[in-house]
């Protein structure tokens, strides 16, 4: 566990959440990228098990940040990749509320928006196709993937049962 | 449901803290729908269009979602003290249930049903993240402008595996300079 430098990771993510305009999975690829790739200090494997895990805890999506910092280095760990998502919800959150209200209806907002949303689109489409590749080995794997696609756009089900789902074909050995 | 000037109502930090616990403990896969009906329906605190408007914020801003509404509502109501107890209440519990399940995937994230059962459910989460693109595409404008930085995004992070920093700061200036020309 040399390569891990706590400090350094709490920076490389402070800075990517002040990027993650669109939430948590426009800087899912970037964090893969970093962990994985860059520092080596999770196998894909084991970086998509977390991922996954953290999707079945109440809260938002983001908490897998926080698991991922317990795997490596406990409390530290949580503390390392947990206060970085806090900082810009507490300063720029604020700080943007109170122009807000001072000058309501401000046009650049809504030009940031639009021109960062298919920015954002192409971001959860990398944060996609990055675990998929991660974790579908076989037909099976994409077909999950498939009938999932097909049962959100069409139903209102809770993810919870669809998790369910995919826990039980993979325990069937259909991945 | 009628209210006005619910600006000038104040929240006791405690109350803050019970609400965003609520929240956070319901909400599976996306905490919105919960906030909603705590905040607006059940508290009274939001009107429909003041909790709109705070999630279009909150939507604007970096960071999850939820978490951004959590800070304004707090501060909102109670100040410092309220975004903090508010956050706490939001963040906490699901760091504990993470950190659970941390211990026990160290115990038994290596058992072969266990790891079966994981690629299954991760499947589902790819899914899920290739839904939430049609979706979010759905509301794009039908010119190709949007569709060009969206495509050079994905090719930069997830082709070439940039640094999203680089991406970012070659794509937004061009995408803000594209969106503020155009008529709206």
């Amino acid at each position: 566990m040399e390569r891990l430098n706590l400090v350094e990771m709490f920076l490389h993510f402070l800075v990517l959440w002040f990027l993650a305009i669109g939430g948590p999975s426009a800087i899912f690829p970037d964090i893969h990228r970093y962990l994985v790739e860059s520092r080596q200090l999770l196998t894909n494997a084991e970086f998509v098990e977390l991922y996954t895990l953290a999707q079945v805890a109440p809260g938002p999506n983001a908490m897998y940040v926080t698991l991922i910092g317990w795997h490596l280095a406990g409390w530290k760990g949580v503390i390392a990749t947990t206060i970085p998502l806090l900082i810009p919800a507490t300063t720029l959150t604020l700080l943007v509320g109170h122009l807000n209200e001072r000058y309501p209806g401000a046009r650049f907002g809504r030009v940031v928006r639009r021109a960062l949303t298919p920015i954002t689109i192409g971001l959860v489409l990398a944060s996609a196709t990055i675990l998929m590749r991660a974790v579908n080995h076989n037909w099976g794997g994409y077909l999950i993937t498939l009938l999932t696609v097909i049962v959100v756009l069409r139903k209102s089900w809770s993810p919870l049962w669809l998790f369910a789902a995919g826990a039980l074909a993979g325990v069937a050995g259909l991945i | 449901m009628e209210q006005t000037k619910s600006s000038k109502l104040r929240v006791n930090p405690s109350a803050l803290f019970l609400s965003f616990s609520r929240i956070s403990l319901s909400s599976f896969g996306g905490a919105i729908f919960w906030a909603r009906r705590e905040l607006v329906e059940r508290r009274g605190w939001l009107t429909d269009r003041e909790f709109v408007e705070i999630f279009t914020l909150g939507q604007l801003l970096p960071g999850p979602n939820v978490l951004n509404v959590t800070v304004i509502v707090g501060h909102r109501f109670a100040g410092w003290t309220g975004a903090a107890a508010g956050v706490a209440g939001f963040l906490g519990w699901p760091v504990l249930v993470v950190v659970g399940m941390g211990v026990l995937y160290q115990h038994y994230g290596a058992l072969p049903h266990v790891r079966q059962a994981l690629a299954g459910m991760s499947s589902v989460a790819a899914g899920l993240l290739f839904a939430t693109v049609v979706k979010l595409a759905m509301v794009l404008p039908r010119n190709w402008r949007p569709w060009l930085f969206g495509a050079l995004a994905f090719a930069g992070v997830g082709i070439m595996r940039w640094p999203l920093l680089w991406v970012m700061c070659a794509l937004a200036p061009g995408a803000i300079f594209v969106a503020w020309k155009e008529r709206e």
